[in-house]
């Protein structure tokens, strides 16, 4: 009964979407219709459209949570021995699941922009809700057709099969989440962009309108990137912690979409030029977002998981994808020459340097997806099967975004529209080279002197330097508003949340260089084979004792239990790590669980292989395992830098610019207009 | 960059890539091509699920079409099957053999005497090393193995009354060969 409740939400959802869109995108055609009105039933609608789904949602997690396996997507994905929280995870753990959520979010982000929005021009607004809620209709249609999450197996089978044992791990309950939010949270953007384009308009009150939004969902996604790759890292079982795969691929395009998007929308909300840029940005953000589900649903870049791949269903979501995208491109090649230019701005100024960030990420973004696509592409062309591997991207990603940095640290210091050459060269070359010598000091005290280290850590420096260097020259600026001094938290406040987000972000992206830079420099790993109270040295001054390996049995899956003992020095235990190999019984595969030692300047890392064939003549205490050994420093610096980059993009959001109501805005202008010319934006 | 074409670029990539993605599909994952096409089925001797009996092996099937499908309690997929494989054997006109794969035998019989038994003769695979040298990667799937011991076809998910007319009927018409 439950499963076809939720079928019966969903169909009720498709029905409302598709007719309110379809009525309302008619009737805004009509000139002098009654926006109050058409304002309020799209309310409606997005509300309902997110009860309903979200009661499709909760039907669904009951399904998974009362293993009905006479549900097909419960019988192929989840298990009796499966423990709880997973089996809510595994809602959407499969295809038709994982759909189900993103329309979910779709839905959530459609209500609260509807909620949130009362400040928004009604026709506009209007205009944003009628394409959100096409958009939803598009995918529920997608759900209720061909990928329907309530399907049923009947007869019903005794045992599910069991979700994917790499799944089961706390950070896939709430990895798929967060990363969808980022994705479909671009959708708001691009409802925002077209919208604009619809309407024609020319100011750039849009942009200020998109800014929270985007800013949002690159925040997410920022956070859904971080625990998918802090995933890898533990579960792998080798180490790494990017792959540049097609998975991975698929949601870093949009990544680098949104990070020139939000950029490009600061531009153009404070001086109205890039506006075409903008535009475009915000559409190709969301189509990769689109791009993104459809590589990793249709199975055209992973054919061998033939199960989990449809063509039948690569197609549709190629239809929409095309449908989609292609309609507002359309729109924007008739449309953006009356759009114009806006603001002009000199070869040197903050415009000019955030172009360059637009082109820098979009050159980023060609080479991933060019990277990504070109097995496809040979594939098409010449029938063979070939993969692009880590050196390519890595080869063309560091020129691209290390210059990146070092232009990121003079970048907010400078004035819009025009910037003296002088004033800008002196303190940033001097600034520049005290980065090189500090990082080329730091580099010698580790060992032989590397340029391209030098050059990441350099870089690092000089961000944190031009970052701190630049809000304490602000918080110096800012006076009362009859010159007064304040004191510093009053002057903190006076710069507003979306400066200091943005300082926050672009201190994350400073501890990201030289987290990388640090950790593929100097990681290290060892493949030996130890005996039982063998000792090993590992990096500098720590010792690895190889305590012996029991047998354990969790829920679902029963393991080999290793124990080490990490000292330090003579002797100090610091850690005891504990890797496992787990078999898991429903689907009998082997899972390798890494066990790690955080550290703030190093991670050790150890994972279990297997056991080395014994002799007979062997006594236990000579069995000897195959372990891997890894010492990865600054490794906690990625992750802690994706924090701050996402915490710093979540701050923005609660910037009060963006909610003031038009009267508050007509007079705000005025009170802070003194300090506020060149200074305090992101 | 003239101002047309970089107002139209957009719209000329997102045209190519939307025909490269509809040429990737075609290419039905189902039916990869399996290497084991027209290679002799691999060797194998495994116990039969009936106790007493004697070794599975595909020597002892020569002579004669038969089907090798892959199985397991545990697969949804092969519920769907079942009937068509019971049908398959009610007609008695090819050998179809089981493999149990990665499956407790208790379970194998409980899930048959449940569903009814299609196969002439079961092999357990009970830790799935046959089935990686047969290269399965999803149960199920079945194999169609002419007279010579050489497998002709390989398919991929539950079969359906399409499969036999399609793969095993003209193999049948033709004598097994």
């Amino acid at each position: 009964m439950l499963a076809e409740l939720g079928q019966l939400l969903l169909a009720l959802a498709l029905a409302a979407t598709l007719l309110v869109g379809v009525q309302q995108l008619l009737a805004l055609r009509q000139p002098g219709a009654d926006m109050q009105t058409a304002n309020r039933l799209l309310t409606t609608t997005a509300l309902a459209s997110f009860g309903l789904t979200f009661g499709a949602f909760v039907l669904l997690a009951l399904l998974f949570i009362g293993s009905d396996f006479s549900v097909l997507n419960v019988a192929e994905n989840s298990n009796t021995l499966l423990p709880i929280q997973y089996k809510f995870a595994a809602s959407w753990g499969s295809h038709e699941g994982s759909f189900l959520l993103w329309n979910l979010m779709l839905c959530g982000w459609t209500a609260a922009l509807a909620l949130a929005s009362g400040d928004l021009a009604a026709s506009y607004r209007a205009r944003v809700l009628t394409i959100l809620l096409l958009l939803q209709a598009f995918f529920l249609l997608f759900m209720v057709s061909s990928s329907n999450p309530f399907e049923r197996l009947l007869p019903a089978v005794p045992e599910g099969r069991d979700l994917n044992p790499l799944l089961q791990d706390p950070f896939m309950v709430i990895h798929p989440p967060m990363l969808y939010m980022g994705y479909v949270g671009f959708a708001v953007a691009f409802a925002f962009a077209v919208a604009a384009l619809m309407e024609r308009r020319l100011d750039p009150t849009w942009a200020r309108w998109s800014r929270p939004w985007a800013n949002a969902a690159w925040s997410f996604l920022t956070v859904g990137i971080l625990l998918g790759s802090w995933w890898a890292y533990r579960e792998l079982g080798w180490g790494g912690w990017w792959f540049w795969d097609p998975v991975e691929n698929a949601s870093l395009m949009p990544w680098l979409a949104g990070t020139a998007l939000i950029h490009s929308l600061a531009v153009t909300d404070k001086r109205d030029a890039l506006k075409s840029w903008t535009i475009l940005l915000s559409i190709v953000a969301f189509a990769l977002s689109l791009l993104g589900t459809f590589l990793v649903r249709s199975g055209v870049l992973t054919s061998v998981h033939a199960f989990a791949t449809d063509p039948q269903r690569g197609i549709f979501i190629l239809t929409m994808l095309t449908l989609i995208v292609g309609a507002a491109l359309v729109l924007y090649a008739m449309r953006t020459r009356d759009i114009g230019l806006g603001g002009r701005f000199g070869k040197v100024s903050r415009e000019s340097f955030l172009l360059a960030n637009n082109v820098l990420m979009s050159a980023a973004l060609g080479a991933v997806m060019l990277g990504t696509l070109y097995p496809l592409f040979a594939e098409v062309v010449s029938g063979r099967k070939m993969s692009v591997g880590p050196p390519y991207f890595e080869a063309v990603f560091v020129p691209l975004l290390l210059p990146a940095a070092y232009l990121m640290a003079a970048a907010p210091g400078l004035r819009w529209k025009e910037q003296a050459l002088g004033a800008l060269l002196r303190p940033m070359a001097i600034a520049t080279a005290i980065s090189l010598a500090l990082a080329s000091a730091w580099v010698l005290l580790l060992g032989p002197f590397k340029w391209l280290t030098a050059l990441g850590l350099a870089g690092g420096l000089l961000l944190t330097w031009g970052t701190i260097d630049h809000a304490r020259r602000q918080l110096a600026k800012v006076a009362g508003d009859a010159g007064q001094p304040l004191p510093i938290g009053m002057r903190m406040q006076r710069l507003g949340a979306s400066y200091w987000g943005m300082v926050l972000a672009h201190l994350g992206v400073a501890a990201f260089v030289i987290g990388v830079t640090m950790v593929k420099s100097y990681e290290s790993e060892q493949d030996i084979v130890m005996k039982q109270g063998q000792t090993v040295e590992v990096g500098d001054g720590w010792r690895l004792t190889f305590i012996g390996v029991d047998r354990v049995s969790g829920p679902n899956f029963v393991a080999q239990h290793g124990v080490f003992e990490l000292t330090e020095g003579a002797g100090r235990v610091i850690y005891l790590l504990e890797p496992q190999k787990r078999m898991y019984q429903a689907g009998r595969q082997v899972m390798t669980e890494a066990s790690i030692d955080y550290g703030l300047f190093r991670d050790i890392y150890v994972s279990l292989g297997d056991p080395v064939e014994a002799k007979p003549t062997d006594a236990v205490s000579d069995l000897a395992w195959g372990v891997r050994v890894y010492v990865k420093p600054f490794m906690v610096w990625v992750w802690l830098a994706c924090v701050m980059m996402a915490l710093g993009g979540f701050t923005t959001v609660i910037d009060k610019r963006y909610r003031m109501r038009r009267t508050v805005r007509a007079t705000a202008p005025a009170a802070v207009a003194p300090h506020s010319g060149a200074t305090a934006e992101a | 960059m003239p101002n047309s074409l970089r107002v139209i670029l957009p719209l000329l990539v997102l045209a190519a890539l939307a025909v490269v993605f509809v040429i990737g599909l075609q290419g039905d994952p189902r039916k990869l091509p399996s290497v084991f096409i027209d290679k002799p089925a691999p060797a194998f001797s495994l116990p039969d699920l009936a106790q007493g009996q004697p070794v599975v092996t595909p020597e002892s099937l020569r002579g004669q079409v038969w089907l090798l499908n892959v199985f397991a309690s545990w697969c949804g997929a092969c519920v769907t099957e079942h009937p068509h494989l019971l049908a398959l054997a009610a007609q008695n006109r090819v050998a179809v053999v089981g493999l149990a794969y990665k499956d407790e035998p208790a379970d194998t019989q409980a899930w048959l005497e449940a569903r009814g038994n299609p196969y002439g003769r079961i092999a357990v695979d009970r830790d799935g090393l046959v089935g990686i040298d047969y290269g399965v990667y999803g149960v199920p799937e079945t194999f169609v193995i002419d007279g010579k011991g050489v497998i002709r076809y390989k398919h991929v998910g539950p079969v359906d009354g399409d499969f036999f007319r399609q793969h095993v009927e003209p193999l049948l018409a033709a004598g097994g060969r």
